[in-house]
């Protein structure tokens, strides 16, 4: 008598618990980025548009992106794209600590972030002692001829890859 | 079958009582709910709280008539279709908006009052957690609520909240990417958050609201003194029905006695609340938000709603690990309170020896916190404070432990 009960109750619990997780599973998943959302393409960065000194924004995965095209008095730093000669600081202008965009500040030369007071140098290598972790992240790309495609990943960005520099 | 009166009249009393026991449901949460008489004005703050939540709901039906949960239309449909076309459509945002604002006001008077009259120990724990539970959910509440208007205020402070979520070292940004279903905040989120804002999370705090009541039927509220109140005998007394008797009991029934003063204390607030309805709605709608959302620009100083001020400013002062772990911890401290606090008394604050200094520095503090949140993080002399009051926040938790552990007995009748 009780075992089968036992049975009954192991069954039901049995088929519930397999119910649940399929349910789970498929919530997650309803959760999860489209996969419209995940191939959003490239984008393709005309570097002959951008002036020394002045760092111009683009966009890619709706994220905002740096270029700077740096002046003769910004020291050169081996996270630097070089293209043609040329030393560009790109990075993805988004604040490494929570998020926000930092603006660039003309007078200091510095990257600033209103949100929690963060502050990163033409290199985007983030000031001691604030709240950011560290450096502003470099986005995938690759170099092709006087464009950068922003999502691939060429042989220079591999080559910060390797050597940690990216983020 | 139980025993039915097959002769009584459809829908009569008798009727009812024998389907639905209806004189008894009526008596376990009304008219034999006993409230003790030795209560003032604050603790009408619960049921404040519960006419506020009211009248969220019904300003957000008639927004939601109206509102488009989509990124190119969301903002035009709140700042110019319901704002200037739907009649009265101003009416129902500006109610909607003070009321989320006055609501964790009177929320933080309530958690207050618990706190000053030892309310959350001694057979209460429960009423306290399940409150707690409230005041998370009513802060997820707000959130998702001022993420759909998708103006720039909305944007950002979904960027930076849900960047919270990457644990900082942990670095689990595909879990951030998967909260908001996008690299950014975008359709996918908006979606979200309203499907949370308008369905579940309200579906959810009902039910914890019910849960909260359940809580409270048999610790009963406490009471000015901390006294224990022998209910049984006084509930006797009361129902004896003399005058003499009524006066010699030390409760007095829910309903209607108590809820007659509630509503008095309802009505007084609702006309505060009105008056900022209909001359001081500003104070609710932050003029950052009136811009469209835009992820390319970052507006020059982002703040989080008053309420939210205290947490932010425990995040803000230090590097970003120490920052999320000091917050994680601010979130979840006041849960514990009925555990950290060691001394066996339930006793206003006022005759709790050194505890009445605990509270008041808590208040202070937690006053301090909010002022220096609101202010741009490049001040250093603010900075400074801010770092000063955020430790200070996170060593009351040992301090109550160490001066409720050397506390006093207060003798009953002392
Ligand atoms: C926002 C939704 C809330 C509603 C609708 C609500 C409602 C109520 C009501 C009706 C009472 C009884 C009357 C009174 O003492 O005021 C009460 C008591 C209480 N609530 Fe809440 N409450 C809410 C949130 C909270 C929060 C956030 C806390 C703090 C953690 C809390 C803690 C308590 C405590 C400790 C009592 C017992 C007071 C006593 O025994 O004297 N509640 N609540
Ligand atoms: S988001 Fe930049 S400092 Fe916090």
């Amino acid at each position: 008598m009780s075992t089968r009960r036992d049975f009954m109750g192991m069954a039901l619990g049995g088929f519930t618990a397999v119910g649940a997780v399929g349910g789970f599973y498929a919530a997650k998943r309803t959760w999860d980025p489209l996969p419209s959302v995940k191939a959003a393409g490239s984008t393709i960065v005309d570097l002959s548009q951008a002036k020394e000194g002045e760092p111009m924004t683009e966009k890619w995965r709706g994220k905002p992106i740096f270029v700077l095209r740096k002046s003769a008095d910004m020291p050169a730093h081996e996270r630097d794209v070089v293209v043609k000669g040329v030393r560009y600081h790109v990075s993805i202008a988004l604040c490494t600590h929570l998020g926000c965009i930092p603006a660039y500040k003309k007078a200091s030369k510095t990257f600033f972030c209103a949100c929690h007071g963060g502050v990163f140098d033409t290199s985007g290598i983030n000031l001691p002692g604030l709240p950011p972790p560290s450096p502003l992240e470099i986005p995938p790309f690759a170099i092709e001829g006087n464009t950068l495609v922003l999502g691939s990943e060429g042989p220079e960005y591999l080559a910060l890859k390797k050597n940690n520099l990216v983020v | 079958m139980a025993k039915i009166d097959k002769k009584a009249f459809p829908f009569s009393k008798q009727w009812l009582d024998d389907r639905l026991a209806l004189t008894t449901v009526m008596k376990v949460l009304n008219t034999e709910y006993w409230i003790p008489k030795n209560i003032n004005f604050l603790w009408a703050m619960g049921m404040v709280l519960a006419a506020t939540f009211g009248v969220l709901v019904i300003s957000g039906i008639f927004l939601l008539m109206y509102y488009v949960p989509t990124v190119e239309g969301a903002f035009d449909s709140v700042n110019y279709t319901i704002m200037t076309e739907v009649g009265y459509g101003w009416l129902w945002r500006h109610i909607h908006g003070i009321g989320a604002s006055l609501v964790f006001l009177i929320i933080y008077i309530h958690l207050f009052t618990g706190i000053y009259y030892g309310s959350y120990k001694r057979g209460r724990e429960m009423i306290w957690i399940s409150g707690m539970l409230l005041f998370v959910l009513f802060s997820a509440e707000a959130f998702s609520g001022y993420m759909l208007p998708w103006g720039q205020m909305s944007y950002w402070a979904g960027m930076v909240i849900t960047n919270l979520f990457s644990g900082g070292s942990l670095e689990a940004y595909s879990f951030v990417e998967w909260i908001r279903g996008d690299y950014v905040p975008a359709q996918a989120f908006l979606g979200r958050f309203f499907m949370l804002h308008v369905f579940l999370l309200p579906l959810i705090i009902i039910a914890t609201i019910v849960f909260h009541f359940a809580t409270l039927r048999l610790p009963h509220v406490n009471n000015q003194e901390g006294k224990e109140v022998d209910f049984d005998e006084s509930a006797r007394l009361w129902k004896e029905g003399t005058v003499e008797s009524r006066k010699k009991s030390e409760v007095i029934p829910f309903s209607p006695v108590f809820l007659s003063k509630d509503i008095f204390v309802m009505g007084v607030y609702f006309i505060l609340f009105f008056y900022l309805v209909f001359y001081n709605f500003d104070f609710a709608m932050d003029p950052v938000n009136f811009d469209p959302a835009d992820g390319l620009k970052t507006p020059a100083h982002i703040y989080p709603e008053w309420y939210f001020l205290w947490s932010y400013e425990i995040l803000r002062p230090f590097s970003k690990d120490v920052g999320l772990i000091a917050f994680a911890v601010a979130q979840v401290a006041l849960f514990a309170l009925p555990f950290i606090d060691r001394s066996p008394n339930v006793a206003p604050a006022s005759k709790r020896g050194l505890f009445k200094y605990w509270f008041w520095t808590l208040l202070v503090i937690m006053i301090a916190l909010t002022a220096l949140g609101k202010l741009p993080p490049t001040d250093p002399v603010f900075a400074a404070m801010g770092l000063v009051f955020a430790v200070a926040f996170l060593l009351m938790g040992p301090a109550l432990y160490i001066i409720t552990k050397f506390e006093k007995k207060i003798e009953e009748g002392a």
